[in-house]
């Protein structure tokens, strides 16, 4: 494989990254929001890519979902949600932006290191690329962890997805990513119908257990 | 139309799949809770049928689907407890269509989704690739998902959000793990659909790399461990039983559990097949103890009766975990027993639990007092459960808690302390909760309901008889089923 494929396919990869550490720092809902269609981008530019180099017209499908759905159609309906539900002013503390980012940081270097070790064997294309979708996962599962908001959980969990499907079409000729990627979009649609039909306001999205159990019963 | 049936090329696994699927989509559109209850429970009774003559004979493994000595134990297990509470349903739904909790259209779509949970789950268990069987616990994720929250108060679907959102990180995670797995099998399989196949990964996985297959395992642990309800990642677990329709609480915790416990077997199996990969016993062991344990003290905070029972779940969970943990043939096979007691047992006590919260018309446990005179029946049924689930003789239960502990002192005495330390402090919690609920004065409402005793007792018997005396033949297969478990 020449050079110039591999170099543009870590460039897309990385660009991922950086924008899932720019969704980090976001305290702004619509900012939020904006930078989510971004990351969609990226990821669809970054399949259409491996669909190029690797020969695999399936994979452009896959690009055209997140396309289509994650850069255009979510990020529209999240933005009406979250008119609807008058949280658009609300400025999220994020537990602090230096800490997360630093920690964020933390996790990149982990899943460099784990990776990269772990898969010495492997040739370099997918080798990196599974780097970098393991800082996509970790940092979406740090959102999912440091912010409070149902909308903003959402957008951690599709960008964890995202970075499960960048790992699955860096993986070369692996079978069923169109379908993976339709089921995860699935689960996802769910996710947005959820919050829009049954006004799923903050709060008890907290994976705080206590939070819950005091809310219903069981407290003395 | 006998000519016609002959024709017909009748396939045990394929029914498997097409009974319930077909039969969600029917039920989505028929009217009338009594008609689509009595068809409900039909279609999981043939389901089992069909799951029973895989008993005989099973097909030659395809490309997408296979059955082996290991899912078929789960798929008659699923299929028998899926029929049981279907039966158990069609009661416990008339009386909350009565009280106005559910409303004809919501019955509809709960009657759809509980056939497309059959269908996912077994899927999930006869999937020949992991590709395939990932999705299939997908959607067994949401089908439950929209299940929990379908009251629609306020606190279930907070349940159903926490399920999700825990349950979907759940998911993704053992998708990661999922990619690695293909990522280590392409250079020794080759590109393509063999390299997802269980069959043969299973077959070559001594020339995968292992550091690749560690760091996978890692993945799938964490992530179908959420959904095997794990101690760290165990929070969603109480909330989903205790906000649905308690018929619901007893697929999640008879089946649903297994079929993510299954899917961990599964790649320990592909990582004991690699001879360089970690062992994944001790990994197992330390979340199935924390499990056992972390629950166990959990019982005694509990309020809530759904509750109470969700947490000894985890209890169970995590001892089977540890029992497989172990491995080993003894310790297998009596992780094999615990489960399918385990299965028996908790649906029981659900059963139970419905029609006792119906009567009483509360879930608190301070308000349910004095059962065995008020509703003797439920009452002693309760009894006898909790008294099963805790592990006293001369119960299923006890015998394969017996088994777990006494292969642990055999091997690992240090490990076996803090063991049998979990299941006594879990013991206690029950004997405790039991005693207030089940005798004393009553309170509440004493007037009689209209239950299904024979779900309950069916499966209470079972687990009586199994307590007393196992038939060699099941014992020659739990064996056989260890022995493939390593």
């Amino acid at each position: 494989m020449d050079r110039t494929a591999i170099d543009v396919a870590h460039m897309l990869a990385g660009g991922m990254v950086l924008v899932s550490f720019m969704l980090l720092y976001q305290d702004r809902m619509f900012g939020l929001l904006n930078v989510f269609a971004l990351h969609a981008l990226v990821l669809s530019l970054s399949v259409a890519w491996q669909a190029y180099i690797q020969d695999a017209p399936h994979l452009y499908v896959t690009a055209a979902i997140a396309l289509v759905l994650k850069a255009i159609i979510i990020p529209v309906a999240l933005h009406r949600v979250v008119v609807r539900l008058g949280i658009h002013r609300t400025i999220e503390t994020v537990g602090g932006i230096g800490p997360t980012m630093l920690f964020g940081m933390g996790l990149v270097a982990l899943s460099m290191v784990v990776m990269l070790r772990a898969t010495a064997a492997a040739d370099p294309l997918a080798r990196e690329d599974l780097a970098f979708a393991l800082s996509v996962v970790l940092l979406g599962l740090l959102m999912m962890v440091t912010r409070r908001n149902a909308v903003s959980q959402i957008i951690g969990f599709m960008s964890l997805e995202n970075g499960l499907i960048l790992a699955a079409t860096g993986a070369k000729g692996m079978p069923l990513v169109v379908e993976i990627s339709i089921a995860f979009s699935v689960l996802i649609a769910f996710i947005v119908i959820g919050v829009f039909l049954f006004r799923i306001r903050e709060r008890f999205d907290s994976v705080d257990v206590q939070a819950l159990d005091e809310f219903r019963g069981e407290r003395e | 139309m006998i000519t016609l049936l002959v024709h017909l090329p009748f396939e045990p696994t394929t029914a498997v799949l097409v009974i319930p699927g077909v039969s969600a989509l029917v039920l989505a559109f028929l009217p009338g809770y009594r008609l689509t209850a009595r068809l409900n429970v039909l279609a999981t009774f043939l389901t089992f049928l069909c799951a029973l003559s895989l008993l005989i004979e099973w097909p030659a493994p395809g490309t997408y689907l296979f059955v082996d000595d290991l899912n078929v134990v789960f798929i008659v297990l699923g299929t028998f407890v899926g029929f049981t509470t279907s039966a158990f349903s069609a009661s416990y739904i008339a009386h909350e269509i009565e009280i106005g909790r559910l409303t004809p259209a919501y019955l509809r779509f709960y009657h759809a989704m509980y056939q497309a949970l059959m269908f996912a789950m077994n899927l999930g268990l006869l999937a020949n690739n992991i590709g395939l069987m990932w999705v299939a616990i997908e959607l067994a994720t949401l089908t439950t998902v929209l299940m929990v929250g379908i009251y629609r108060t306020p606190e279930s679907l907070e349940a159903a959000w926490k399920y999700f959102i825990l349950g979907s990180v759940g998911i993704a995670l053992a998708l990661f793990g999922t990619i690695l797995v293909y990522m280590a099998a392409r250079p020794v399989i080759g590109e393509g659909h063999d390299a997802m196949v269980w069959t043969s990964l299973i077959d070559k996985a001594s020339a995968f790399s292992p550091e690749m297959l560690n760091v996978a395992f890692v993945f799938l642990m964490l992530g179908y461990g959420t959904k095997v309800g794990l101690a760290p990642l165990h929070a969603w677990l109480p909330d989903a039983h205790a906000e649905g329709p308690t018929p619901i609480s007893a697929v999640l915790s008879g089946l649903l559990l297994n079929v993510a416990l299954y899917a961990v077997l599964r790649f320990k199996m592909l990582l004991a097949a690699n001879q360089a990969a970690i062992a994944p016993g001790p990994l197992m062991v330390t979340l199935g103890l924390l499990s056992l344990i972390f629950a166990g003290f959990m019982l005694y905070r509990r309020r809530d009766i759904k509750r109470m029972f969700a947490y000894s779940s985890i209890e169970h969970m995590g001892l089977i975990t540890f029992a497989f943990g172990m491995g080993g043939p003894l310790a297998n096979f009596a992780g094999l027993l615990h489960m399918t007691m385990h299965s028996l047992t908790k649906s029981a006590i659900f059963f139970a639990v419905g029609h006792i919260s119906q009567a009483k018309g509360t879930q608190k446990l301070s308000e349910i007092r004095g059962l065995t005179e008020s509703h003797p029946l439920l009452g002693w049924g309760l009894v006898l459960g909790v008294v099963a689930i805790a592990g006293l003789p001369p119960l299923g239960i006890f015998m394969s808690e017996f088994l777990i502990v006494s292969s642990t002192f055999a091997r690992e005495p240090l490990l076996a302390l803090p063991l049998v330390f979990g299941i006594l402090v879990a013991l206690g919690a029950l004997m405790l909760r039991l005693g207030d609920m089940a005798f004393g004065k009553p309170t509440g409402s004493t007037a009689p309901v209209e239950a299904s005793y024979l779900p309950l007792f069916a499966h209470l018997a079972l687990v009586l008889a199994a307590g007393i005396y196992l038939p060699g033949p099941l014992v020659t297969w739990f064996q056989n089923v260890a022995r493939l478990l390593g």
